[in-house]
């Protein structure tokens, strides 16, 4: 039967048999070359050249990137998104405690997995405007925080240049809860329920379990997790742009943003990939530097 | 830690994650009022559809809904189009350069794709799309992780089933079409599911190339719209419903592809 297939699949005009693979990758692959692989790879090239649309390229050599270095707005921006940073491993965590209590007590929580499901799927603009009234200074967050008596006055949310950039992280943390609580629930049902009863069987107490079976085995989706989680923080714009335009004075500025306002507002195409370069450069070496640390761990480990 | 803890908890996290939805609907609802009045009001007495009314006469929301819809149509139909095509020679065929392709495509997600976003905005200006609906679904019209999960559902499509309409006399064409297509209709389900959200919020690059208001989607129009009208935040409100409702909608119906979506997309 085998046989036969073969032989009249051979039949067929041997060209046409040799193209039809690549007709069917033709659309995807030229989309994804136009579109992915062309413009990193010469926006990359374009951050050692002056352009800004109108004139020809003009070859500038580390130019760009020297110019930089004197920038003091690209040093708040960079400093702001290091900052940013810090989102990761408080999201990390909850996400992770919320998805070990789901898991634990599954049956009949649907309703509640959607529940904080339901930002993550809802559109950043109604997200960061709905917050924008959240954090007014009559608003919500400052009455809760009043009535329960944490505070003696309303806090200025995002008009306090000290507070605003932890104001719209906690938005990013709000927004992403439910999204790393499906991956790690996914991570959590991977594993077998032997690992646990062994591990009971030898006399491991609830903290013994969690901290020496169920978190070594979760690794992979923790790395998997922090890297997503890493890169989406270094490159955060659209809750800041929403929420505070980068204010106040530039207290919520970041990289994304500074890259965006040179490319597109003050059309210094150049610079704006050399800020990208180097935004480039910070996520490749943090994923590197998260990949080795978290690297060992996983069913395949043990 | 005892079990009511746990619960007191996850009922905390959800109230935490949805009451602000509440407060929106609740808003947008109320006829008449300061915004900020304490205690919140979450029951409207009584409730009033005024500022929907309102933001549908004032602004072009119906417009803006149009061209969501249009854009999300396209995108996802060019998406799973795409997908389908390209990973079925990658999971079912054998030929020259095969494997490299695969893994270019799956490593093309390390690439810096924010550089990548100045060159676009060239492209598209030297190709005359800026401001053209063609110039928001193109670069995202292959989809990595839609290649990705097509390859995967026609991996485990058994091998008998090719051979028996190889030898009904089926043509690579229409094996694909006619035989292996339905059978990874569900694969086609979820990422057209994915898809959705992801085109139906998408909101950067819309308004990088799109400069005329008249084809704004929703979430560059509503933008517009928190501006234009700052002191009237019931209308904002009404119109932030309007735009997040459909995507809730089929959430809820949908969750478990949803859900899926995201599980494959994580456990590469």
């Amino acid at each position: 039967m085998e046989r036969q297939a073969v032989a009249r699949s051979r039949r067929a005009p041997a060209i046409r048999r040799i193209l039809t693979p690549y007709l069917f990758l033709l659309p995807a692959l030229g989309l994804l070359a136009a579109f992915t692989f062309y413009p990193v790879a010469l926006g990359t090239v374009l951050s050692l050249f002056e352009y800004n649309v109108i004139a020809p390229p003009r070859f500038a050599g580390l130019a760009n990137f020297r110019a930089l270095w004197s920038d003091r707005y690209f040093w708040i921006a960079l400093e702001n998104s290091v900052t940013y940073l810090a989102v990761v491993p408080v999201l990390q965590g909850c996400a992770i405690l919320l998805a070990l209590w789901v898991h634990r007590s599954a049956r009949g929580l649907g309703w509640l997995r959607a529940a904080y499901y339901l930002p993550v799927v809802t559109s950043i603009v109604v997200v960061g405007m709905l917050w924008r009234w959240l954090y007014d200074d009559a608003g919500l967050v400052n009455y809760l925080l009043l009535q329960l008596r944490l505070l003696h006055g309303p806090v200025h949310w995002l008009s306090d240049p000290g507070i605003a950039l932890y104001a719209v992280m906690f938005v990013t943390l709000w927004k992403g809860l439910g999204y790393y609580m499906v991956i790690y629930l996914a991570g959590l049902e991977a594993i077998p329920p032997t690992f646990a009863e062994a591990a009971a069987i030898d006399g491991a107490g609830p903290a013994q379990q969690l901290w020496r079976v169920t978190l070594p085995l979760l690794r992979p989706s923790i790395l998997l997790a922090t890297t997503l989680s890493a890169i989406s923080a270094l490159r955060v714009f659209e809750e800041v742009y929403v929420m505070t335009g980068g204010g106040p004075i530039y207290a919520t500025y970041t990289m994304f943003y500074y890259m965006f306002d040179q490319a597109f507002g003050a059309l210094h195409l150049g610079y704006a990939a050399a800020i990208g370069v180097v935004l480039a450069a910070v996520t490749i070496g943090l994923s590197v530097a998260n990949f080795k640390l978290l690297r060992e761990g996983g069913l395949a480990y043990y | 830690m005892s079990a009511a803890v746990e619960y007191a908890g996850l009922a905390l996290v959800a109230a935490v994650t949805a009451f602000p939805f509440v407060w929106l609907l609740a808003t947008s609802l109320r006829g008449s009022g300061a915004v900020f009045s304490f205690p919140p009001v979450i029951v409207p007495r009584p409730p009033t559809l005024a500022n929907y009314v309102g933001v549908w006469e004032t602004m072009p929301i119906g417009r803006f809904f149009l061209n969501t819809v249009y854009l999300t149509g396209m995108g996802i139909t060019l998406t799973v189009a795409t997908s389908a095509l390209a990973g079925y020679p990658l999971a079912r065929m054998r030929f020259p350069g095969r494997d490299a392709i695969f893994y270019a495509i799956v490593g093309s997600l390390m690439l810096p794709q924010h550089v990548g976003l100045i060159l676009n905005f060239v492209t598209m200006m030297r190709l005359h799309l800026i401001d053209t609906f063609a110039a928001v679904y193109l670069p995202s019209a292959a989809s990595v992780f839609g290649i990705f999960l097509l390859r995967q559902a026609y991996l485990v499509i058994p091998l008998e089933i090719e051979d028996a309409a190889r030898i009904d006399g089926a043509g690579e064409l229409r094996l694909w079409g006619q035989i292996m297509l339905p059978l990874v209709a569900p694969a086609l389900a979820t990422l057209a599911i994915v898809e959705f959200s992801a085109y139906w919020n998408s909101f950067l690059w819309p308004l990088i190339v799109l400069k005329s208001p008249e084809k704004y989607p929703l979430a560059v129009g509503l933008l517009n719209l928190s501006g234009l009208f700052a002191h009237n935040t019931r209308y904002v409100a009404a119109g932030a419903v309007m735009m997040t409702l459909p995507m809730i909608v089929v959430f809820l119906a949908l969750q478990r592809y949803f859900l899926r979506g995201i599980t494959i997309g994580a456990v590469r």
